[in-house]
């Protein structure tokens, strides 16, 4: 009996002697983390950070990501350090170690620790070396990118150490990289960083160049600095590789663009040779419908806020369309052969709609959020590519594809194209021709209407939308060849790829210059456009 | 959601209140009367500018609402005459004409963009008026009807990077829409750069058309300018929308402010209220006012103004109080004049002192220009800034840039020397060259 009680005692005190360290890092890490309370100035608070990140206790990164993303706060009665979360008019706390609830507090009451971006680069830094042993790959990921643009010597060791616990092969890789970085600007021998300069080149993006020139510039040893040009050439050659491919990506991205801006008017333009200025303030209803849709859905049913775009597609086709057939049966209708007057009166519709819009809406921009399968990008080899550009590149040919699918396979396209090419017969086969002409000039309006919701993601949803794009617009329909939906599309393509394979040389000024004297040069050589309409109906 | 009601009303009740008492006490001896003073208003309401301008036409009725309700200026009421330039440049030139000489308003407070204001000019010098001018511009210029109450280069644009270079920026991108303002306080900058021994190499100067907006190119050579090896900020002179798609392609591609900051000298709060602030937050911009300073009289004026706006979320911003200051400066010269003759006014601007709603106390220059402080804020996630840096003093507005050759020599000054071109070592005024007659 005695004997038991004794080992228990024995266990206890163990336990107990076994706890402290880790009971008095705990109270320690957050005692500093206290510090941050209070008004203080900026050079306070990163020496805070420093003196968290010198712990090493990986508990701490919760109140630091906290302090980087803004949340970090301290209570006015007794500076108090709490990461806060904003509940309608209140604070939920909760303790910035063990991130437990800690009960909430007025709005008043509490004081953002404030931050700026070398208080948030110091803490990235600092998580840096706390998370690079962390149970989470991606953490451990980002640790490891971290650590390679800090490039920081004493990190050498540590980055062995994790290398050699690495399971997963592509974090492994990333550490190698990061300590190859710090290898570079240690006082190591030419050996290894030649090693070190050969890993970079592996990598081959524009940081290690970056890494590598720095150290080129510095080192005097021959073997290292051999190695480091090497490098440097072929890294050159990889990005210079890359950099066209994003030219001709570019290129695609903004031909998407013009020919959504654009196709609408190939129609009401292309086909029925409507002069229509009023057409980018079709595209303009069309985002406005976009953000109005954004709005009720906000405000009514949250959960639907990832689908508002595909709601609001057919309601910008039909809202836009609607537009176009009032003023297709109240205008143009009175106008038809008279190209000046068109000209002038939907001039005036323009303006009238933008007005109309800026006394709805206000003049300034309204958001139009992008549903999180717009958001971000990915990376392909050394490419960006932005999911808001890809999808409009799908979403420009998709809207293609079916306008060609209508024209072509459906009786009102049937219709459309019999009346534009022979007018008479057409009535006399007991075509309505007027009402085609309403349809078809709604459908090229409605089709606007669309490339507004596309284009709501990617620009200023303002009153002043269409009229970015309707010189761009005609652009294209002209160049393409006026009546020719494959013109329309080649035409935006290859204008959108000459243009961004002049901007980087000529500035995006002088680039958009050359582009339209280029064009008024083609014009010239071939007036018809790329792809010209033939045949009797022609002039008719 | 209770208690915001209840506060509302208590706040609805107190104002109500607190008009009844004014009312009853000023009903008899400072009711406004006699013939009303003509304010003129020349900003854009539709066009291009509206998105800007209009907000400006809004505050300056308020704050003529406000001046009247006071007992107006010289015992008479103010009112204002808007005209709407359409945000087109000649057609401001033949609206102020009309305020000037048909409607006889003896102020006019108004223009945007540069041009805007040469445009008017010659129609000011003519008819001999005072406008008041609101917004910041490139300096270079200092004309004797004008009042300038925007920040001068040395007030927005050469503090700002003096903060970056603090910050330890050692690489620079000066991106601009291009037109004069761009332009000219580039060469500034440029100028000011090489001066602190930035060499050429680690300047890059890139414009874009006004209303720009696939921005890929430009922000991924910003990108790969970026990445060698020096830290690297952008000072972006990118005017009105042409901006938010700028800064969505920055989120795009992944450019965190804490890798390549991006100073604005044209984003404001109201340029941001259109844009999702989260992929911007850490961003800068340097101003002379911003809506989250925390003093008395900015928190009076931002909720008068919500209230004569009738809405809650409306922001305020930097050419707002530029001409909340220029309004009440104008109010005090005439009242120290005691008319609004405008020759007389002219003369009893300069020295003139106006509390600015930071804090400070801002004085009319003999140049024409305000001493103003400069703060540089952090784009925060709710679509204001974080002021982060603030000059101790009041900073006065240069008119002549010290940092380029041709404008080192000039100086202006409308008390002593009476000119706004004085060639410093030729020791004569140079005048209106156009105009020498005059």
């Amino acid at each position: 009996m005695t004997r038991s009680l004794h080992r228990l005692l024995v266990t206890l005190a163990f336990l107990f002697l076994c706890a402290a360290p880790a009971l008095a890092q705990v109270s320690d890490a957050a005692a500093i983390v206290q510090k941050f309370g209070g008004k203080q100035s900026y050079d306070h608070t990163e020496a805070v950070i420093s003196e968290l990140a010198a712990t090493g206790d990986a508990r701490v990164a919760r109140a630091l990501r906290a302090l980087r993303e803004g949340d970090l706060y301290w209570r006015e009665s007794d500076e108090a350090v709490f990461i806060a979360e904003r509940r309608g008019d209140e604070y939920a706390l909760f303790d910035p170690i063990t991130g437990e609830s800690a009960g909430s507090a007025p709005r008043g009451d509490m004081q953002k620790v404030r931050v700026k971006n070398s208080i948030r680069n110091a803490v990235t830094g600092a998580l840096g070396s706390l998370t690079l042993r962390s149970d989470n790959p991606a953490q451990r990921m980002r640790a490891a990118d971290t650590l390679f643009s800090e490039a920081d010597p004493e990190m050498i060791e540590p980055l062995d150490a994790a290398i050699a616990a690495e399971q997963d092969a592509s974090v492994k890789a990333r550490m190698e990289e990061a300590r190859a970085s710090a290898m570079l600007v240690s006082d190591r021998s030419a050996e290894d960083k030649a090693a070190a300069a050969k890993v970079l080149a592996n990598r081959a993006d524009r940081e290690s160049l970056n890494k590598l020139t720095v150290f080129a510039r510095s080192t005097d040893d021959p073997v290292a600095r051999a190695a480091a040009d090497a490098a440097i050439a072929a890294i050159k050659a990889n990005i210079a590789f890359w950099n066209q491919m994003q030219n001709v990506w570019y290129g695609l991205s903004l031909g998407s663009v013009l020919l959504l801006a654009a196709i609408g008017l190939a129609i009401t333009f292309g086909v029925m040779g409507v002069i229509n200025m009023a057409h980018g303030e079709m595209v303009m209803l069309g985002a406005y419908t976009t953000f109005a849709v954004q709005e009720f859905i906000r405000s009514n049913a949250p959960g639907l806020f990832e689908w508002s775009l595909l709601i609001a597609l057919p309601l910008a086709f039909l809202v836009s369309g609607a537009v176009g057939l009032v003023m297709e049966r109240g205008l143009i209708r009175f106008l038809y052969g008279r190209p000046l007057e068109t000209l002038l009166a939907t001039f005036g519709v323009s303006l009238i709609l933008q007005q109309a819009v800026r006394t709805i809406f206000g003049p300034s921009n309204r958001q139009v959020g992008n549903p999180d399968f717009m958001s971000g990008a990915f990376n392909l080899g050394l490419m960006s590519i932005t999911w808001n550009r890809l999808w409009i590149i799908v979403f420009a040919l998709v809207v293609f594809a079916a306008l060609l699918a209508v024209l072509n396979k459906t009786p009102l396209g049937l219709q459309m194209r019999a009346v534009t090419q022979n007018r008479r017969m057409a009535a006399a086969m007991g075509i309505r021709t007027p009402w085609v002409d309403a349809m078809t000039f709604a459908l090229g309006s409605g089709i606007a209407g669309i490339a507004g919701v596309a284009l709501s993601q990617i620009d200023n949803v303002s009153p002043n939308l269409g009229q970015g794009y309707i010189i761009d617009s005609f652009m294209v329909v002209v160049f393409g060849g006026v009546g020719n939906l494959w013109g329309t599309l080649v035409g935006a393509m290859s204008l959108g790829i000459l243009n961004k394979f002049l901007e980087p040389y000529a500035g995006a000024v002088l680039g958009k210059i050359v582009v339209l004297v280029l064009i008024i040069l083609f014009i010239q050589k071939r007036p018809r456009g790329l792809f010209a309409q033939k045949g009797r109906f022609v002039d008719a | 959601m209770k208690s915001a009601i209840t506060w509302m009303q208590k706040t609805a009740a107190a104002v109500a209140i607190a008009g009844f008492g004014l009312s009853g006490a000023y009903a008899q001896d400072a009711k406004p009367s006699g013939e009303p003073i003509k304010v003129g208003i020349l900003h854009s309401l539709s066009g291009t500018m509206a998105i800007s301008e209009t907000t400006l036409k809004d505050a300056m009725l308020m704050l003529i609402d406000e001046q009247n309700k006071k007992g107006g200026v010289l015992g008479r009421p103010l009112e204002a005459v808007v005209v709407d330039p359409a945000s087109d440049w000649p057609l401001f030139a033949e609206k102020a004409r009309e305020l000037i000489s048909q409607d006889g308003v003896s102020v006019v407070f108004g223009c945007w963009t540069s041009v805007s204001r040469k445009s008017v000019l010659p129609v000011f010098k003519e008819l001999d008026s005072i406008l008041f001018y609101p917004v910041q511009y490139e300096g270079e210029e200092s004309e004797r009807n004008v009042f300038y109450t925007g920040a001068a280069p040395n007030q927005q644009a050469i503090p700002a990077v003096d903060y970056l270079m603090n910050e330890g920026v050692e690489r620079w991108v000066l991106e601009g829409t291009d037109y004069v303002y761009p332009r000219t306080t580039n060469k500034i900058l440029e100028a000011y750069l090489k001066s602190k021994g930035v060499a050429p190499e680690d300047i890059k100067v890139n414009y874009t058309p006004f209303g720009f907006s696939d921005w890929q190119t430009e922000v991924s050579s910003i990108k790969e300018f970026g990445s060698a090896g020096k830290k690297t900020a952008v000072v972006s002179t990118v005017n009105g929308d042409a901006n938010v798609p700028f800064y969505k392609e920055l989120g795009n591609q992944g450019i965190k402010a804490t890798d390549i900051p991006v100073v604005a000298f044209s984003v404001g709060e109201e340029e941001l209220a259109g844009i999702d602030t989260a992929p911007l937050v850490g961003h800068l911009a340097a101003w002379n006012y911003f809506q989250s300073v925390d003093t008395p009289e900015n928190e009076d004026f931002i909720e008068k103004w919500r209230a004569f706006i009738k809405d809650d979320n409306r922001v305020t911003n930097d050419p707002m109080e530029a001409h909340y200051i220029g309004f009440n400066m104008w109010v005090k010269a005439v009242e120290k004049a005691g008319t609004t003759d405008p020759d007389a006014v002219i003369d009893a601007l300069p020295g003139i002192e106006q509390a600015n709603l930071t804090g400070g106390v801002s004085q009319m220059l003999p140049n024409h220009h305000i001493t103003k402080p400069v703060l540089i804020g952090e784009i925060t996630d709710d679509g204001q800034f974080d002021v982060v840096s603030e000059t101790e003093d009041l900073v006065p507005g240069d008119a002549w840039s010290d940092f380029l050759p041709e404008s080192k020599k000039l100086k202006a000054d409308w008390v002593e020397l009476k000119c706004g071109n004085y060639d410093t070592e030729a020791k004569k005024c140079l005048g209106d060259t156009a105009e020498t007659s005059n």
